[in-house]
C-alpha cells in the first residue's frame, strides 16, 4: 500500500466536495478497493470513506419499488424482510455473492459502482430495470454500465441509492468460477410492469441484456421459451476456466434456471 | 502400578497437545519473532521468464527514505559465495551425471523465470523496504521463454543454462528393456495411454519468510525460518552458500504453517537475509506475500507419460513400459531430481505382480519456478498412471476393473515381496483394504445409485484405486547409492528430568502433523508418562542434536524408531540403577511403563525414584554408572515403509454444466500400526483434499512466455470445505516388519491414493461418452467440452 490521505465525511456533500480531488476515492466496504491498494495496483490521494454517511444507509419501501441506500451491505439485503417479501430474486441474489465475510462487509454501491464483470448486483439492476441515484442524478440501469469496470458515474459522483421496481416475478442463476466464485456466467430475469427483462453477468466483458431472451419469455414465459435461444459466443470472455463457447452455452442453462427459480 | 492411563499410549485418540496453543493464537511463526534494531527486505523479482540483465541501478532505491542497503546478485557474487545446492544426483543412461547447472542465490547474469530474485532492498519497514525494490531500476534484454517442456525440448528452442544441450537435464532409465520388449512381443493385449500430471502450487496456509541474525560478539548468526528440515537448511546453507561452519549457525524452524514438501528446500532468501544481517549487523526479516509464493515456492508434479501395459489372455500383467518428460523448472531446487525417478519409477510395480519394467524419464529445463517434491512427491505420478491404466485396460480386456485388480495383486503369502523396479515390499494385504473398502463404499449397490442420479438428470460414477507407496524415507546407505548428497536416517534424545518429566529432542520436525502429541504416547507408552508430562522439542539446531526432517511421511517410521532406540537405552540404565537400588542382580529387573520390579516379587521403584537417584547419586553405582538419566540415539532404518489401500470416489455430474460434484469418498488404508487414530484420520483426509483438488480443481498455468496465469488465488482453485464429499477414513493394520513400531506412514497416503480414484468415478460417469483420456484437472469446462463432443480436444 501507498500512503495516502483518509477522510471519513458525514454527508454526501462534504463526499463529493473531498472527492473532487482527481487522483482521491471512496471506499465503502473496501473488499475490492484494499486488495488492489495492497497489492499497489492504485494510488490515491486520500480515501475517502463513506461509511459515516448516514443518508447512505437503510432500505425502505417507496410506491411500488425498494430503495436501498448505497452503503448496505449485502447481508443485510440478504435478511431484509422487506426485500425477500418484495422482490425474493434480490434477496438470494445478494445471499450468494462470495462468502460470509464478504457479505457482511461489501456493499450495494460499491459493487454497482465497481461494476465488476463477474460480479453478480449489476445483473439485478439491469434486470429488474432499477434506477440509481446519485449525488446529483438519476440514472436509468440501461444507462449506467458502460463497460469494463466503466459506469456513467462521473469521478467525483457517488452512487446513493439504487430504487429496484417490483417486478411480477423475477429469478437469478449463476455458474460460479471455481476460483475466485465470482460469476462465470449469471443470468437474472424478472418480469416487470415494463416488459420482460433478462440480463446477463460474468459471461461477457459487462453485463448486458439478451434481447432474443426477453422477446420469447415475453411471448411464453417458460423455461422451455429460453431453453431454444442460444446466445452468441462472439464478444463473450474466454481464460482459463472457461471459453467464450462454454460461457455462451451456460448463458442458456442459467437462463432455464433463472425462469424456474422465478416460477 | 501402572502410572499411565492407558488411554494416553499407543492406539488412543489425545486430542492434539499443539492445537490448545494454535487454537488460542499463540503459536509463534517465523514471521512473530521481531528484533530489536531489526530491518525489513524486499526482494526484487524478474517480471521475465527469460532475460539478461544488462545492469541493476539500484542509485535512487538506495537514497529513499529508510532504505539502509539495496544488494544485487553482483554484490553477492563479490563475496564469493556459493550458489543454491542440489541434494540428488541423477546419472544418465550411459552414466554421465546429470546437467546441473549453478542456481545463484540472486541472477546476476541472466533471469530464467518469472519471480527469480534479481536484489533485495533493505529498509526500516517493509513498505519503505517495497518502496525502495520498486526503484531498482534493472536493465533487461528479454529473451525467448521455454515455458513449457515442448517448447524447451524443440529443436532450436532458448538456450536457458548455457552448456545445458536441448534443456535436457538428464535421460534415465530403469528396468530390463530387453525382456520387457519380450514380454511385449507374446502379450494378448496391450494397452497404451497418454497422459499428463498437472502442474501444483503448494499454497500452505502460512507463507514462507525468514528472518537472519548476526551476533557480533560471539560471530554466530542464527536463522528462523519456515522449514521442514532445520538441520538441513543449516547444513546446505552453511556449507554450500554462505560458508558458515554449523559451529557458528543456528537454524530455527519454529511454528511452521504446513509445508507438504515445500518448505524442505533451502531457498535463496534464507541465504539473502542470513548475509545481508552478518554484513549489516542487524537482523533481517523477510516474509513472502501470497502473490511471492506462487512465483517463487516450489512447485509440484509436471510430468507427460506415455504408459503401455501388455497383458496374456487372462489379464495377467506381463510388464509394462513408460516413458515420462519431467519439468525440473529452471533450476534444480533441492530434491528434484531423485523425485520423478527414484520416488515414481520405482513405485510403478504398484500391488500388482508385474515381472517386468521399464521406465525411461526425461527431466528438462522450462522457464518456469523449479519443481520438487510435493505431498507423495513422484509416488501420485506413478500411482495416477498405474491406477487409470488398470481402469482402461479393464475396459479394453472386458475384465471388471475390480476383478482386473485381483488378479494381478500381489498376495498376502508374497511377501517380502521383490518388484522389478528396485524396491522390496515387506507387508500389506491389498485385497483386505480391497474388500472392506468395496463394502464401506457399498461398490455392489452402485447400480441403483446411478440409475437414481439419472432420473434427477445427473451423471454418476465410482471409481477406485488400489495404491501402493515407498515412504519413511530412509536407508542411508540405499539413498546414498542411488545419489542423495545425505544420509536419512533420524536422531532422538530422551531426557528424563530429575523429577520424573521428559524433554524429548527430535530431529523430525511438525509443521502441522500433531507430533508434539503422537510421540509423546509414544514415551507415555513406553516409558509411562503421561502425555502432559512430556515436551516435544524439534525445529532447533541449537536445542537438537541432529535431524534430517519431515517429509516423505518419515518422522514416526524413522524419528519415532529413533526414539524408541534412545528409550531402550534408557530403560537398560535405569535397570542398573534399580538393581543398585533394590539389591538385585540387573538380569532379574523387569520394566513395564514407570515401573522396576524384581522379578517374581514385589520389589518395584518408579521411574521418578530411577530419575532422582541419577541426578542426585548419593545410593548409586558410581563406579560403574554416570550420573544423569539421558539418552540419544541415531536410527537408520533397514528399508522404505509402504502403506497401501484402497480409495473409493463417487462424484456426480450436471451434464449442463460439466461440474463435477464429490459424493462420497471411501478411504482404506494401511499405515501400518496406528499411533493416533484421530490424527491418522486428519492426515489422510487433509491428503484426500489436496487429492481431490489435484483431480478436479488445481493447476498451475503459465502462458507461452512464460507468465503465471495461475498466479493468485482468484485464478488458482484450492479446494474449499464445499468441495469435499464426506470422507470415510478407515485402516486395515499389516505391521511394517523392519522398525520398532510397526508404523508406515499416513502423511501422504490421502494424496497419493485419491486422484486416481476420482478421475476414474469421472470417466465412469461420462462411460456413455467414449471417455478414454482425461486430464486433470476435471473442470466444468473439460467435462463440458466432453460431453457435446469436444471430445478429442479436451482429451488433448
Ligand atoms: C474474496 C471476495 C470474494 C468476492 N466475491 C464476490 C462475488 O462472488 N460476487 C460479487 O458480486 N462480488 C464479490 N466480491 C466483491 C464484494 O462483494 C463487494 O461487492 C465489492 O468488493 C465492492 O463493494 P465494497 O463495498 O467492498 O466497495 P469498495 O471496495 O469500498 O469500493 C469499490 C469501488 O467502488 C467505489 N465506490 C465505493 N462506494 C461507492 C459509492 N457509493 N459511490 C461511488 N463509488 C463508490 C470505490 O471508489 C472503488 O473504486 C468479493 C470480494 C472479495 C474480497
Amino acid at each position: 500500500m501507498y500512503d495516502f490521505a483518509y477522510h471519513k465525511p458525514a454527508t454526501v456533500a462534504d463526499a463529493v466536495k473531498l472527492l473532487a480531488d482527481p487522483d482521491a476515492k471512496a471506499i465503502s466496504g473496501g473488499h475490492t478497493l484494499l486488495p488492489a491498494l495492497k497489492h499497489r495496483l492504485n494510488k490515491p490521494s486520500a480515501l475517502v470513506d463513506l461509511s459515516g454517511i448516514a443518508e447512505l444507509k437503510g432500505i425502505r419501501k417507496v410506491g411500488n419499488a425498494i430503495v436501498i441506500g448505497a452503503l448496505t451491505r449485502h447481508v443485510e439485503v440478504a435478511t431484509s424482510a422487506e426485500v425477500k417479501a418484495a422482490i425474493p430474486a434480490l434477496a438470494y441474489m445478494a445471499d450468494h455473492i462470495g462468502d460470509v465475510q464478504v457479505r457482511n462487509r461489501g456493499t450495494m454501491g460499491g459493487s454497482v459502482s465497481n461494476n465488476d464483470p463477474a460480479a453478480d448486483y449489476p445483473a439485478a439492476v439491469l434486470g429488474l430495470g432499477a434506477t440509481i441515484h446519485t449525488s446529483s442524478r438519476k440514472i436509468a440501469a440501461d444507462d449506467f454500465f458502460l463497460g469494463m469496470f466503466t459506469t456513467a458515474l462521473e469521478p467525483s459522483e457517488i452512487l446513493t441509492a439504487i430504487e429496484f421496481p417490483i417486478p411480477e416475478k423475477a429469478g437469478y442463476a449463476k455458474m460460479k468460477n471455481p476460483a475466485s466464485r465470482y460469476v462465470m456466467a449469471g443470468v437474472f430475469v424478472a418480469k416487470t410492469a415494463g416488459g420482460v427483462r433478462v440480463a446477463v453477468n460474468g459471461a461477457g466483458p459487462c453485463v448486458f441484456r439478451q434481447a432474443d431472451m426477453e422477446a420469447a419469455l415475453a411471448a411464453n414465459w417458460s423455461v422451455d421459451a429460453v431453453a431454444g435461444v442460444k446466445q452468441a459466443a462472439d464478444d463473450l470472455n474466454s481464460d482459463i476456466h472457461g471459453s467464450a463457447e462454454y460461457r455462451a452455452h451456460l448463458v442458456t442453462v442459467m437462463a432455464k434456471r433463472a425462469v424456474a427459480a422465478a416460477g | 502400578m501402572n502410572v499411565v492411563a492407558p488411554f494416553e499410549g499407543i492406539g488412543a485418540s489425545v486430542r492434539r497437545k499443539e492445537d490448545f496453543r494454535f487454537l488460542q493464537g499463540r503459536g509463534a511463526y517465523t514471521d512473530d519473532f521481531n528484533r530489536q534494531g531489526q530491518l525489513h527486505a524486499w526482494i526484487v523479482r524478474s517480471p521475465h521468464a527469460h532475460a539478461r540483465i544488462r545492469g541493476v541501478d539500484t542509485a535512487a532505491a538506495a537514497k529513499m527514505p529508510g532504505v539502509v542497503a539495496v544488494f544485487t546478485g553482483a554484490d553477492m557474487a563479490k563475496d564469493a559465495l556459493g550458489g543454491l545446492p542440489c541434494g540428488w544426483q541423477i546419472h544418465n543412461k550411459d552414466g554421465s551425471p546429470m546437467a546441473e547447472p549453478p542456481h545463484p542465490v540472486m541472477a546476476a547474469e541472466k533471469v530464467r523465470h518469472v519471480g527469480d530474485p534479481v536484489a533485495v532492498a533493505i529498509a526500516a519497514t517493509r513498505e519503505q523496504a517495497r518502496d525502495a525494490a520498486e526503484a531498482v531500476i534493472v536493465d533487461y534484454e528479454v529473451l525467448p521463454a521455454a515455458a513449457t517442456m515442448e517448447a524447451a525440448l524443440k529443436p532450436g528452442a532458448p538456450v536457458i543454462h548455457d552448456g545445458v544441450a536441448n534443456n535436457l537435464c538428464y535421460d534415465w532409465h530403469i528396468g530390463d528393456k530387453a525382456v520387457l520388449d519380450q514380454a511385449f512381443a507374446g502379450a494378448a493385449k496391450v494397452v497404451s495411454l497418454d497422459l499428463v500430471n498437472n502442474r501444483l502450487i503448494p499454497n500452505a496456509m502460512e507463507p514462507r519468510a525468514a528472518l537472519g541474525e548476526f551476533d557480533r560478539t560471539t560471530g554466530e548468526y542464527t536463522l528462523h525460518t519456515t522449514s521442514q528440515n532445520p538441520h538441513v537448511i543449516r547444513l546446505l546453507m552453511g556449507a554450500n552458500v554462505l560458508h558458515i561452519p554449523e559451529s557458528k549457525l543456528r537454524v530455527v524452524a519454529p511454528d511452521v504453517g504446513g509445508g507438504f514438501g515445500s518448505k524442505i528446500y533451502h531457498y535463496a532468501e534464507e541465504a539473502i537475509v542470513t548475509w545481508s544481517a552478518g554484513k549489516l549487523a542487524r537482523p533481517v526479516k523477510w516474509t513472502a506475500d501470497r502473490t511471492e509464493s506462487f512465483m517463487s515456492d516450489a512447485h509440484g508434479r509436471d510430468h507427460v507419460s506415455k504408459a503401455e501395459l501388455a497383458l496374456d489372455a487372462n489379464g495377467k500383467i506381463l510388464g509394462l513400459r513408460v516413458h515420462t518428460y519431467a519439468n525440473m523448472g529452471a533450476y534444480l531446487s533441492t530434491f528434484a531430481p531423485c523425485v520423478p525417478t527414484y520416488l515414481y519409477a520405482t513405485l510403478l510395480a504398484g500391488t500388482y505382480t508385474t515381472p517386468v519394467i521399464y521406465c525411461e524419464v526425461k527431466a528438462v529445463f522450462t522457464n518456469t519456478v523449479p519443481v520438487d517434491a510435493y505431498r507423495g512427491a513422484g509416488r501420485p505420478e506413478a500411482t495416477f498412471l498405474l491406477e487409470r491404466l488398470m481402469d482402461v485396460a479393464a475396459k479394453e480386456t472386458g475384465i471388471d476393473r475390480i476383478e482386473l485388480r485381483r488378479r494381478n495383486f500381489i498376495q498376502p503369502d508374497q511377501f517380502p515381496y521383490q518388484t522389478p523396479v528396485a524396491l522390496q515390499y515387506d507387508s500389506g494385504n491389498y485385497q483386505a483394504t480391497l474388500d472392506q473398502a468395496l463394502a464401506a463404499a457399498d461398490w455392489a449397490g452402485f447400480e441403483a445409485r446411478r440409475a437414481e442420479a439419472a432420473r434427477q438428470g445427473k451423471l454418476r460414477g465410482i471409481g477406485c484405486s488400489t495404491y501402493l507407496e515407498a515412504c519413511g524415507i530412509a536407508p542411508s546407505a540405499v539413498v546414498g547409492s542411488l545419489g542423495a548428497r545425505a544420509g536419512l536416517y533420524e536422531v532422538g534424545t530422551i531426557r528424563v528430568h530429575p523429577t520424573g518429566s521428559v524433554t524429548v529432542l527430535t530431529g523430525a520436525h511438525s509443521h502441522g502433523q500433531g507430533h508434539e502429541t503422537t510421540f509423546a504416547q509414544l514415551v507415555a507408552d513406553k516409558l509411562g508418562v503421561p502425555v502432559s508430562q512430556v515436551d516435544i522439542v524439534h525445529g532447533d539446531t541449537a536445542k537438537v542434536p541432529f535431524g534430517m526432517g519431515t517429509y516423505g511421511s518419515r518422522s514416526l517410521a524413522v524419528g519415532g524408531s529413533a526414539m524408541m532406540k534412545a528409550m531402550d537405552k534408557i530403560i537398560a540404565k535405569g535397570k542398573r540403577i534399580a538393581a543398585h537400588l533394590m539389591e538385585a542382580s540387573v538380569d532379574d529387573i523387569e520394566f513395564d511403563r514407570g515401573t522396576f520390579r524384581v522379578a517374581g516379587t514385589d520389589k518395584t521403584k518408579a521411574l521418578v525414584d530411577i530419575s532422582v537417584a541419577a541426578y542426585v547419586p548419593h545410593n548409586y553405582p558410581i563406579d560403574e554408572l554416570e550420573p544423569g538419566l539421558e539418552e540419544t540415539a541415531f536410527y537408520d532404518p533397514k528399508n522404505f515403509t509402504y502403506p497401501g489401500g484402497c480409495h473409493i470416489a463417487e462424484v456426480e455430474i450436471d451434464p449442463d454444466t460439466g461440474k463435477v460434484s464429490m459424493v462420497n469418498f471411501t478411504a482404506v488404508d494401511d499405515v501400518g500400526r496406528v499411533i493416533n487414530p484421530m490424527i491418522v484420520e486428519g492426515q489422510v483426509q487433509g491428503g484426500i483434499a489436496q487429492g481431490i483438488g489435484q483431480a478436479l480443481l488445481e493447476t498451475c498455468i503459465y502462458d507461452a512466455d512464460g507468465q503465471l496465469l495461475s498466479g493468485s488465488m482468484m485464478d488458482y482453485t484450492m479446494p474449499r470445505a464445499d468441495d469435499l464429499p464426506p470422507v470415510g477414513v478407515a485402516t486395515h493394520t499389516t505391521l511394517c516388519t523392519h522398525n520398532p513400531l510397526g508404523v508406515k506412514g499416513c502423511g501422504e497416503v490421502g494424496a497419493i491414493g485419491s486422484p486416481p480414484a476420482v478421475i476414474n468415478a469421472v470417466v465412469d460417469a461420462l462411460r456413455d461418452y467414449g471417455v478414454r483420456t482425461l486430464d486433470m484437472p476435471a473442470t466444468p469446462a473439460k467435462i463440458w467440452q466432453i460431453i457435446n463432443g469436444g471430445r478429442r480436444q479436451a482429451a488433448e
